[in-house]
């Protein structure tokens, strides 16, 4: 039935697409916490009247305005490859998403495109305040944008406010308050640009840690590593709380998410928090041996559900056996989700015969039926004898998901310890601290890109949660175009990042002489 | 006055733009460099599927031709 379905096509359309949106989401989280960082010390500079904090904040504006030149145009590929790589998909969703999207082009590109004109030219034009004014409309109005980009991807985690058009083939928005204040959306925002500012606050102490250790600007490098490392600390404890709402709806709407991010294939490998896994060879059909590792005694049930009790569903609960979910529903199976579907979607089809034969009362009649099973659109495009489809990538969500934790918890321990020996004019004597922050922010950049992994790989095999499976969401391309269009992409990333290093790495190197007199 | 307001905001771009940095005009030729190579690759290799119908009736039934697709 599904012989249609170009597997390599969709693979490559994937890789694509992780591609551009792993390279551009390097530079995007930079911007959107350094800006903070620097309106933070422009403050100070205006306070206080010192000259030092005017020349280190056009210092990091100069290293911000690099770093926004990198990623500025990766964006529209993304876009582009919507429309491209995922028609089916973009038409889909396009009444939904579309709205988002278009508020953050406007935003990105008259709010934010002006007011940074006037940030980085507007400092012989405004007085000290205005601009400082400017730099804080410019930080807000950047993180503002993300907002509506951060929405709609969590619609497609959670969809809500919207209503399925028959007709068109399409979902229509019917509440757009709803799309964009979604407790989804909300946590998603909070969670996604407070890991963005710890990021930020890792690179400018990486910066400052790199003239240390070259014995230079230690007042400027001192001054920045106080402000970024208390910025840095802050937000970290937000990202930490932030993921713990979002590991509760995960629980709650994905919960084929949370059963990959743990491996919890069956009732044999338990239900504490795991520390490790070995994943071997197939045991069975689809599940792998997974050698057990130490586990924290009821972490999971407490992680997703703060209940040492709570119930975690198994991936086979999900799919087989269905369970009683903790607000005592019961949680049909996937497998009995799909027969349904069929019944519903052939429906929709007839429905669509019957208006183009002009028989009215032959598509009404359809139209109700398919009405009464529209929930789960998506189900019908799965096949009983192939249930594996539904699972994410296993071992790479539980490692992904690990690593994660491990250096999300690591680092405000880390941003505590240089804080604290900056604070006490210590840091020249730790020189092992300082050459382990420049490890550290290789570690932020890690622990920020896994995020991205855990989040879209998770959702698989879906574009929009239990709607649109991702393998019918391409577009009928040749596979040989989106193949050679991707190593397109990587050859020209690759020499855009090593030219933009290059950029970057000059400007640092060419000391900012802010200590001198 | 709107005159002047249009002319304040003229002068104060091209001024910026007159007096960019060498570090600030390489960044501008490498923006305008990528987003030249990657329209030229997006545009050589990918047609958009549904831009070539008018209407959204069209374009529903090519997603719908690709989406219930039964046999």
């Amino acid at each position: 039935m599904f012989e249609w379905i170009d597997m390599s096509l969709v693979d490559w359309s994937r890789a694509q697409f992780a591609l551009t949106a792993l390279y551009h989401w390097i530079f995007v989280p930079l911007t959107l916490g350094i800006i903070f960082i620097i309106a933070i010390m422009e403050g100070i500079y205006v306070k206080t009247g010192d000259k030092k904090w005017e020349k280190t904040v056009k210092f990091w504006m100069k290293l911000m305005a690099i770093n926004f030149a990198i990623w500025v145009a990766t964006g529209i590929i993304l876009e582009f490859e919507f429309g491209t790589n995922w028609s089916n998909y973009s038409w889909f969703v396009w009444d939904i998403f579309g709205a988002p999207l278009a508020i953050e082009w406007i935003m990105a590109f008259f709010l934010e495109s002006v007011m940074m004109a006037v940030m980085f030219w507007g400092w012989w034009k405004l007085s000290k305040e205005a601009h400082l004014r400017v730099t804080w409309a410019t930080a807000i109005g950047t993180n503002l944008s993300a907002i509506w980009i951060l929405s709609a991807n969590a619609w497609m985690q959670h969809p809500v406010g919207m209503a399925f058009n028959p007709d068109l083939m399409r979902n229509e928005m019917v509440n757009f308050w709803e799309v964009i204040f979604s407790p989804v959306a909300m946590n998603k925002f909070l969670h996604v640009v407070s890991a963005s500012y710890v990021y930020a606050a890792a690179f400018i102490i990486m910066v400052s840690c790199y003239y240390l250790l070259k014995w230079r600007e230690k007042d400027f490098a001192k001054k920045s590593i106080i402000v970024a490392a208390t910025f840095g600390f802050l937000w970290s404890l937000v990202t930490g709380y932030t993921w713990d709402i979002h590991a509760k709806l995960i629980s709650e709407h994905q919960p084929m998410k949370l059963a990959s991010m743990e491996a919890l294939y069956d009732w044999w490998n338990g239900i504490g928090l795991k520390l490790w896994a070995y994943f071997g060879e197939e045991k069975s059909k689809w599940m792998p041996e997974v050698s057990l590792s130490p586990e924290i005694p009821y972490g999971l049930s407490f992680l997703a559900f703060s209940d040492i009790n709570a119930f975690v569903p198994w991936i086979n609960d999900i799919l087989y056996r269905g369970y009683t979910n903790n607000a005592w529903e019961y949680e049909r199976p996937y497998i009995e989700r799909i027969a349904p579907w069929k019944i519903a979607i052939k429906a929709l089809f007839d429905y669509k015969q019957a208006k183009k034969a002009w028989n009215e009362d032959l598509a009404a009649e359809k139209l109700a039926l398919f009405k009464a099973n529209e929930k789960d659109f998506g189900f019908w495009y799965f096949d009983e004898n192939h249930m594996e489809e539904f699972i994410p990538n296993v071992p790479l969500m539980f490692w992904s998901f690990r690593t994660m934790v491990w250096a999300g918890s690591l680092l405000p321990i880390l941003f505590l310890m240089i804080l604290i020996c900056a604070y006490r004019d210590r840091l020249e004597d730790k020189r092992w601290l300082l050459k382990l922050w420049m490890f550290t922010f290789l570690l932020a950049f890690l622990w920020q890109e896994l995020g991205r992994v855990v989040a879209e790989v998770g959702r698989q095999p879906w574009t929009v949660q239990n709607m649109l499976p991702t393998k019918v969401s391409t577009s009928h391309l040749n596979v040989r175009a989106v193949q050679l269009t991707f190593f397109l992409f990587v050859a020209i990333f690759t020499a855009l990042i090593i030219a933009e290093f290059k950029i970057m790495i000059t400007a640092i190197k060419k000391w900012p002489k802010i200590d001198e007199k | 006055m709107v005159t002047n307001i249009f002319k304040s905001i003229f002068n104060f771009y091209y001024e910026g733009f007159k007096n960019l940095t060498s570090t600030s005009r390489k960044l501008w030729l490498l923006i305008f460099i990528k987003t030249g190579l990657i329209m030229t690759v997006l545009v050589l290799f990918f047609p958009n599927i549904l831009w070539q119908y008018d209407t959204d009736e069209e374009k529903s039934d090519v997603v719908s031709s690709s989406l219930l697709n039964i046999k």
